[in-house]
């Protein structure tokens, strides 16, 4: 069982002091949050991504890369990466870099975006979002998969002869899940190809994150990947804790009150008892997370949106400290009464092995023309 | 059983649209046999539906009233007219309201107000809403002034109204009509479209 972070990386307002902090400040923080996380021993670190304010999540892989060199054993992923408007040829290079640079510690999870105009900013159109997300994953996973592409679809150019460079680490594609909150079609994709689901589990009842779960969970069993509880299932997961819950309670409802979701809208103690949102001491965030399985089995992966809301950076490590004090129970909490055949996360090292072993997947090519001649001698010749 | 969903926004107690409501759906149960009533009182869900605006899920009293009307066999709606339309409180509801969840519904629609000049709001308003939602709009749609209720002419207008909805709930049954619905995000997570239609429906557009 994986514990985690995941951030959207929104620049917002702390509204008990109204100060707004800069793209720069928000930005190192992200890279002292993630290796905050490895620090206290969490498994995972998510960053989203969006190409508008008031967020600094755009361009992912080098906040990805530069949070791989500052630390040794913390898997990177994203939450999401946009699948329907960046190009898959794109994705297939980027993740594989940071594959080869972090010596395999990255994964992936998919997503379609929630921001309209981003897609025709980037040439597409969001009423397409379902069919780019199912045509530009089934590209990616060719250019991970075979050495020379030849494709054709609607959305992008086709390729010919199309060699993926660098080929993923020890010929074996970084594990890939897919995120959604209410999309069906999505939970029956991963379920395809036998992939990871991860619902956003936060902001919404648990109502419907166990629907899409057992959907997900149905259909890897019909696609013969395994049985139903061996599918592999993360979970998103929102707290704010103090050693005594009234204090978290009292800190945290301005940051609630008025937060970019779901602020303004239902009470602090409704919206905890609608969605997974836990404002209470260590031990309520303790065994509210420890019934997440309740409803959708034992799982894979846990991730936690912790800085958000406009919460000072010197909270957020706070909360992290906290969190840290009470990993060690959350995973024994997690261990019990685990079923033997119920699988982890899988991970580079665990692909690799399932694979028969590393093998060196690089595709060798006869020496470039570009430093020796141009393009116009080229054609002369 | 037929279902008859009665979606009413007035927001006093006692209210005209209320009023309104109630001898709309008198009068079509008169006119149908066996039939079961549901109402939803918007001004009770006003609270879950500005946060419904807010979170994009619906509290259990809300989801609830959706799923009433999306399940029901006909729906009677009545508003008071705000600023020369239905009130926002109304519109909310049908606004986050799944889509496809009145497709081929018969609805019969009702508006009050305080002058009969706005009469035409069933029209102008109403109409045009329901038509956007493919319901099955009745033919009559009923405008109720505050005079109305003084008067006898209100009383055909009701039965004509109510006669037109229990004849298309009588005759349009979501199994064997031409009309179909929308598939729900419900109907997909019972039974999924399997994933090699939905990549021909990808490279098919």
């Amino acid at each position: 069982m994986q514990f985690g972070i995941f951030t959207v990386g929104d620049v917002t307002a702390d509204p008990t002091t109204g100060r707004t902090p800069t793209e720069h400040e928000r930005i190192k923080a992200t890279v002292e949050i993630a290796t905050k996380a490895e620090e206290i021993g969490l498994d995972v670190f998510a960053t989203g991504e969006h190409h508008n304010p008031p967020f600094i999540a755009s361009n992912p892989t080098a906040t990805l890369a530069y949070i791989g060199a500052k630390t040794e054993n913390i898997i990177l992923s994203t939450a999401t990466t946009l699948i329907t408007t960046t190009d898959p040829v794109l994705i297939a290079e980027d993740y594989a870099k940071i594959q080869h640079l972090t010596d395999g510690r990255v994964d992936l999870m998919m997503g379609r975006g929630n921001t309209g105009p981003v897609y025709p900013w980037f040439g597409k159109d969001i009423r397409e979002g379902i069919n780019l997300a199912i045509e530009n994953y089934a590209l990616l996973r060719r250019l991970w998969s075979e050495d020379v592409v030849n494709w054709e679809g609607r959305f992008r150019t086709p390729l010919q002869g199309y060699t993926s460079t660098p080929r993923p680490l020890d010929g074996v594609a970084p594990f890939v899940w897919h995120g959604s909150i209410r999309s069906p079609e999505i939970a029956e994709q991963a379920a395809y190809y036998g992939d990871g689901f991860f619902h956003n589990h936060i902001f919404w009842p648990a109502g419907h994150t166990q629907q899409m779960v057992d959907l997900y969970r149905r259909r890897f069993e019909h696609y013969g990947h395994g049985a139903y509880d061996e599918a592999i299932v993360g979970l998103g997961g929102q707290f704010f804790m103090r050693k005594n819950s009234q204090d978290a309670v009292d800190e945290f409802r301005p940051y609630f009150d008025n937060a970019p979701v779901y602020g303004h809208g239902p009470s602090l103690e409704d919206f905890t008892e609608a969605t997974p949102l836990t404002v209470g001491s260590p031990q309520q965030v303790l065994e509210r997370t420890l019934g997440f399985r309740d409803y959708v089995g034992h799982y894979q992966r846990q991730l936690f949106l912790v800085d958000h809301a406009g919460l000072p950076l010197k909270t957020v490590l706070e909360q992290l400290d906290l969190l840290g004090e009470i990993l060690p129970e959350l995973r024994k909490g997690m261990a019990e009464g685990r079923p033997a055949n119920v699988p982890d996360a899988p991970t580079h090292a665990s692909l690799v092995a399932a694979a028969g072993g590393a093998k060196d997947s690089t595709v060798y090519a006869e020496a470039d023309d570009v430093t020796g001649s141009s393009d116009r001698e080229e054609a002369r010749a | 059983m037929t279902s008859l969903v009665v979606v009413s926004a007035g927001l006093s107690n006692p209210s005209s649209t209320r009023l309104l409501a109630d001898r709309l759906t008198a009068a079509t149960v008169e006119a149908l046999e066996d039939v079961e009533v549901t109402h939803v009182q918007l001004r009770d869900l006003a609270h879950q539906l500005t946060d419904h605006l807010l979170t994009g899920f619906a509290a259990p009293e809300l989801a609830a009233a959706q799923r009433a009307v999306a399940e029901a066999d006909g729906v009677v709606v009545v508003t008071p007219v705000f600023s020369a339309s239905y009130s926002g409180l109304f519109k909310t509801f049908f606004d986050v309201l799944e889509p496809g969840a009145l497709d081929g519904t018969p609805v019969l629609l009702g508006a009050t107000g305080g002058t009969p000049r706005h009469s035409l709001v069933v029209e102008h308003a109403l109409r045009p809403l329901f038509a956007y939602l493919h319901a099955i709009v009745v033919p009559t749609g009923v405008y109720a002034a505050t005079d109305d209720f003084a008067g006898t002419d209100l009383d055909a207008r009701v039965t004509r109204a109510a006669g037109e909805l229990a004849a298309l709930m009588g005759k349009v049954s979501r199994v064997d009509s031409a009309v179909s619905k929308r598939r729900t995000v419900d109907d997909e997570l019972t039974a999924p479209t399997p994933f090699e239609e939905l990549l021909r429906r990808a490279s098919q557009g």
